[in-house]
């Protein structure tokens, strides 16, 4: 457990980052896993060329899931909107750092689904995830 | 194999693995479905090894001797529940099944549009959906009896909807989350006198408390194996035999029926009118096993070991603070204790108890609507068997604090 709930972890769902709503936004999202009621709402804005100037979120859950959206935020502050799309589950467990059993999965990549729903809702785009 | 409750923890042989290297098992997820008894795990292992063969039609020795030890389980769990005749034992997969055989075979042919039924707050999934389903598509209106803060029936409540006449009043005997053991009786008994049947979920009250089906007042009861040391894939719809023989069958196929002809089919008599199709033979020769276990160990010792077990884990977790757990008082309810630990996520309780081998269950248990009734999206649920010991429950309450201690 020492390794599955490190220090990060702990600290970014004791202490969240970034946790919030934002008024305006460029988007907002938000999810449910409804088998743990896990819930997660993003909020993100972009500046004149498509690049997060702020992003928020809020809910509930799980030291995962809320450590994970946090971490995120963290992650794409800067990042370009093609850099949002491209962010996969890979990207989440590296920030994370540790094996997830399939059970835990979905909670560490809700915040990752949220995101890129919203990033692809606000073109029109479909998401090539879902 | 023993016959007492003090020593029956040593015939389940999964008890004695570690749950990680160097770490025992606390396994107090029996709600979820039971740990099986070496007798159990025998029973079936003969049966593949010295007695398989397709039951009923076979004429030779196999034939004869799986049919055998697979009827001979029908005639044990009619004991097992006091039950009238054999007839009235249907196997189905699974208490879900048993409810969806009544859902689909009696209330279809009884009920229709605009007929009320009669369900609870309280109910697991399996006793929810199939309602669900039918009121999509016949039109049938669902009631439910409202759940009190502490965890039981608003008796009043269901009063006042039994005087809107349903036609089907359907709840469960011991809630999987709250541990409520509702008064079946009194409860049946307005039912009937509103004019409505009573169909009892019995899925944790078989596997934990003495039930009489002479006695408790249901027109339908159903459970499952394995959550009563059997094996999975097997469960019981039990109803009187008038109510049985006026229901139209629900699966066709082999086995149900007496005669076949191009032009249609006579369906065979109870209970083989409701069983279609091979039947999960090597099951019902291990749920026999299982019933035979428990009429030894009795069930009565069995539920005041569980209410002994439960008295004492109640008084351990409520005086952890930052603990809340939900329902009733240990004399209302079985051995379910559902709780919150404030600040932690039920997921993160189970995940950090698992290192300390303690296997309980988060998440909301197959009863969404009971979470949102307390306003909860999940709890952490430890529930106690037969084979538990305080020993198990002061593993749970020491791993406990240590789950405080990492998220303090
Ligand atoms: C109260 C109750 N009803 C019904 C069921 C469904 O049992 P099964 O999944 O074996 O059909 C369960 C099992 O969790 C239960 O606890």
């Amino acid at each position: 457990m020492d390794d599955f709930y490190r220090e990060l972890i702990l600290d970014h769902y004791k202490n969240p980052r970034f946790r919030g709503t934002l008024d305006p936004h460029s988007f907002t999202y938000e999810d449910e896993n409804p088998l743990c009621g896990d819930k997660l709402r993003i909020d993100v804005r972009l500046d004149d060329t498509g690049h997060v100037v702020e992003s928020a979120f809020t809910g509930r859950g799980c030291a995962i899931s809320q450590a994970s959206a946090s971490l995120l935020m963290e992650k794409i502050q800067g990042a370009s909107l093609d850099e949002l799309r491209a962010l996969n589950k890979d990207d989440v467990l590296e920030l994370l750092g540790i094996d997830l059993t399939p059970a835990r999965l979905k909670c560490a990549l809700l915040s990752l689904k949220v995101l890129k729903a919203g990033a692809y809702g606000l073109s029109g785009e479909s998401n090539p995830d879902e | 194999m023993t016959h007492s409750l003090a020593t029956c923890r040593s015939d389940f042989p999964i008890l004695a693995r570690e749950a990680h290297p160097g770490v025992p098992l606390t396994f107090l997820d029996s709600g979820a479905s039971s740990q099986k008894p070496e007798s159990v795990i025998r029973a079936m292992d003969d049966y593949y090894r010295l007695h398989h063969a397709n039951v009923h039609r076979g004429i030779h020795v196999l034939a004869e001797e799986a049919t055998a030890l697979y009827e001979g389980s029908r005639d044990s769990v009619q004991r097992f529940i006091n039950a009238a005749t054999r007839k009235e034992i249907i196997y189905t997969r699974n208490a879900t099944e048993a409810i969806n055989l009544v859902a689909y075979s009696w209330a279809r042919a009884n009920l229709k549009a605009g007929d009320r039924i009669v369900l609870t707050e309280m109910e697991h999934h399996a006793n929810l959906v199939p309602w669900h389903i039918l009121a999509g598509q016949i039109g049938v209106e669902l009631d439910f009896v409202p759940v009190t803060d502490d965890g039981l029936l608003d008796l009043d409540a269901y009063a006042r909807l039994l005087t809107r006449e349903p036609k089907l009043v359907a709840f469960t005997h011991m809630s999987n989350v709250l541990g409520t053991i509702n008064p079946v009786e009194s409860l049946a008994a307005q039912a009937h006198a509103a004019g409505a049947k009573v169909l009892v979920d019995g899925a944790q009250s078989v596997p934990h408390l003495p039930v009489d089906v002479q006695t408790l007042g249901a027109d339908f009861l159903a459970f499952s194996a394995h959550k009563m040391c059997g094996p999975t894939g097997i469960g019981v719809l039990w109803a009187r035999q008038e109510l049985l023989e006026a229901m139209p069958v629900f699966m066709g196929g082999g086995d149900m029926i007496r005669k076949v002809t191009l032009a249609g089919f006579k369906p065979n008599d109870l209970p083989y009118k409701f069983e279609a199709g091979t039947p999960a033979i090597a099951e019902g020769v291990g749920l026999g096993a299982a019933v035979d276990y428990l009429t030894g160990l009795g069930m009565e010792a069995v539920a005041a070991h569980e209410r002994e077990l439960i008295t004492y884990a109640l008084e351990r977790l409520e005086e952890i603070p930052g603990v809340r757990v939900y329902g009733p008082p240990a004399e209302r309810k079985g051995g379910v204790a559902a709780f919150t630990l404030e600040g932690v996520h039920p997921h993160d309780i189970a995940q950090v108890l698992d290192r300390d081998g303690v296997a309980v269950r988060a998440g909301h248990h197959c009863a969404q609507p009971l979470h949102e009734r307390f306003d909860l999206a999940a709890t952490a649920r430890a529930s106690f068997y037969l084979y538990n010991t305080r020993d198990d429950v002061d593993r749970l309450v020491v791993s406990l604090y240590r789950v405080k201690k990492l998220f303090a």
